[in-house]
């Protein structure tokens, strides 16, 4: 697709009409951001008077020198590892086992899978808290790691089983009659052949797993992830120029992993065409 | 192979093992199943178990502990406050007014993409609506809050364009106004259509595709107007990923409690009422049997959807 110098069906230029609204909505999807960035600059404290009365860069230290932002950033970034690494280890697992193999019930896997993250979001939530509440489990760290593991694992094995339906299964069957067991031909063939769909997932695992606000209020009590810290700050404000900075910088900081999840599905599917 | 430097006994234990596995196909199928099974069928399953037997269990309202015995008073107070009704009828309004809108939002970018975009502008737009989608929904509901807010910066464009007046007489309408945009069910409608509108333009866009541009000269050769081969051949032919779509911006719109929290009047959304009988009442079974609703809800959507052909366009 890529060596094309011009996509063959594309019509030379479309009308007017429709590319003002296609303009419209990215513009719709994007603006919210340039607005986050404008206002962690602001000298403004109490409100969100626009045009902004003054420029400062003051909050940026502000936001360094919290305590309670050190603690929350830290708790969300372990959830995350935690999270992911159970979803990389059950969604390769899960993936492998639905493309080795025809069973009674392949479809009721895959379904399963999905379901945590199609069903709404409350409702993982407080099925996981009747749970706790019915066995008298207190909140924990690994409270929230379960809640998130669960929903994380459907980009891991979505990740893996679409690299799996692509790979040739005579590499593996070539494998195995050259000698090699069934862990040196996952180590040396398997593995570096779904490698790059693992980290594209696990991470697109991480960014979901450091987003989530619905259903880690469920299973947190009184620990304060990220995003349940912004969320205080969305019901109740009382450091504005700080949840600002905060917001920005989330931004930036989600977008590394995203991109580069981007950057690693395209290059394999390129690869494939 | 060089790489396989390990000691013969512990070898031999490996390959035994991976002999078993190769002559025991449905072991090596336990084996990969089991793991992920037991951890959605036990943490997941089972917590849906539990929440509808939470259900069926009541909160005594004199020591404010819950009693685990089979009622369905639980049940009986749900349906028996009129206002419950109310709840569930504006978040599903709610839920079907921000589906219509990503719909009729998501097709024209989506319609640009699939058609006349030059493959390397398409892949910068797939990624500028893919950025959205994955960013950090708590910022960019934040977002809005700076945004609509009564000083911010929607109403200082909206006086400079001398616009105010349409802004105020739109908020004094009964129902969906209010105090500010911030403050009322027009604004909550605007957030939700921001944040959920990604989750449309993707599937429409992806159906888009599949329709063959001989199809659409067709149309247009025969005589057909722009309008009618919209209507006639594009339409019937991306309905299912519309629905696919649909399926999201619904589904997200009736669970989600955070943005009715913030913005909108005091009035209750379905998540809202969950989160707030599970946490400042405490009311587990009050909770865990308002989640019925929603669930009842998708379980109708989805056969609906699948009638539909949604699931072969996902």
């Amino acid at each position: 697709m890529r060596s094309k110098p011009a996509n063959p069906d594309a019509a030379p230029r479309a009308p007017l009409g429709l590319r003002l609204a296609a303009i419209g909505s990215i513009l719709f999807l994007h603006l919210p951001f340039v607005v986050i960035l404008l206002y962690s600059f602001t000298t403004d404290e109490q409100t969100f008077t626009f045009p902004l009365p003054g420029f400062t860069i003051a909050w940026f230290g502000e936001a360094w020198n919290r305590v309670d932002l050190w603690s929350a950033l830290g708790l969300s970034l372990r959830v995350a590892l935690g999270a992911t690494i159970v979803a990389i280890v059950l969604g390769t697992l899960a993936a492998a086992a639905v493309h080795n193999s025809r069973f009674f019930g392949r479809d009721t896997v895959s379904f399963l899978v999905v379901l945590p993250i199609a069903l709404p979001g409350i409702v993982t939530g407080i099925a996981l808290r009747s749970a706790l509440s019915t066995m008298d489990i207190p909140f924990t760290f690994w409270t929230i790691v379960v809640g998130h593991a669960t929903f994380c694992i459907v980009t891991v094995y979505n990740n893996v089983i679409a690299r799996l339906r692509r790979t040739s299964g005579s590499l593996i069957e070539a494998s195995m009659d050259l000698g090699a067991n069934a862990f040196q031909t996952f180590r040396y063939v398997i593995l570096p052949s779904i490698a790059t769909a693992l980290l594209a997932g696990g991470m697109l695992a991480f960014a979901l797993s450091f987003d989530e606000i619905i259903v880690t209020t469920f299973t947190a009590g009184q620990q304060a992830t990220l995003p349940i810290w912004i969320f205080s700050q969305l019901t109740k404000p009382r450091d504005r120029p700080v949840t600002n900075v905060v917001a920005v910088l989330v931004v930036l900081i989600m977008a590394i992993p995203i991109l580069l999840a981007n950057r690693l599905t395209e290059e394999s599917s390129s690869h494939s065409a | 192979m060089a790489t396989a430097t390990t000691s013969p006994e512990r070898q031999s234990f490996i390959g035994k093992l991976s002999t078993l596995f190769y002559l025991h196909p449905r072991l090596t199928l336990a084996a990969l199943l089991g793991p992920p099974l037991v951890w959605l069928g036990v943490v997941y399953l089972g917590s849906l178990f539990m929440l509808v037997a939470q259900s069926f269990f009541h909160l005594d309202s004199f020591s404010g502990k819950v009693v685990r015995e089979f009622t369905l008073a639980t049940y009986g107070d749900l349906l028996s406050q009129f206002e419950n009704y109310n709840i569930v009828v504006r978040t599903a309004g709610m839920a079907a007014a921000v589906t219509l809108a990503a719909a009729l939002l998501a097709f024209p970018i989506a319609y640009y993409m699939a058609r006349y975009a030059s493959p390397r502008l398409k892949a910068l737009l797939y990624l500028a609506v893919l950025i959205p989608l994955w960013s950090n929904y708590l910022v960019r509901v934040y977002a809005w809050k700076i945004i609509l807010a009564k000083e911010g910066i929607l109403g200082w464009f909206l006086t400079v364009l001398h616009l105010d007046f349409a802004l105020d007489a739109l908020l004094k309408l009964p129902v969906i106004g209010g105090p500010s945009l911030s403050n009322s069910l027009i604004g909550m409608f605007l957030v939700f259509l921001y944040v959920w509108l990604p989750y449309m333009i993707l599937p429409i866009q992806a159906a888009l595709e599949r329709v063959p541009k001989s199809l659409l000269e067709a149309s247009g050769d025969l005589g057909a107007k722009p309008g009618e081969t919209f209507r006639h051949v594009i339409l019937p032919l991306i309905f299912p990923g519309v629905v696919a779509g649909s399926i999201f911006t619904f589904s997200l719109t009736l669970g989600d409690f955070i943005i009715p929290t913030a913005f909108g009047t005091s009035q209750f959304f379905i998540g809202m009422a969950v989160y707030v009988y599970q946490g400042t009442s405490g009311n587990v079974p009050l909770a865990a049997a308002f989640t019925i609703v929603p669930i009842l809800i998708m379980a109708i959507y989805l056969s609906f959807a699948k009638r539909l052909g949604a699931f072969d366009a996902l």
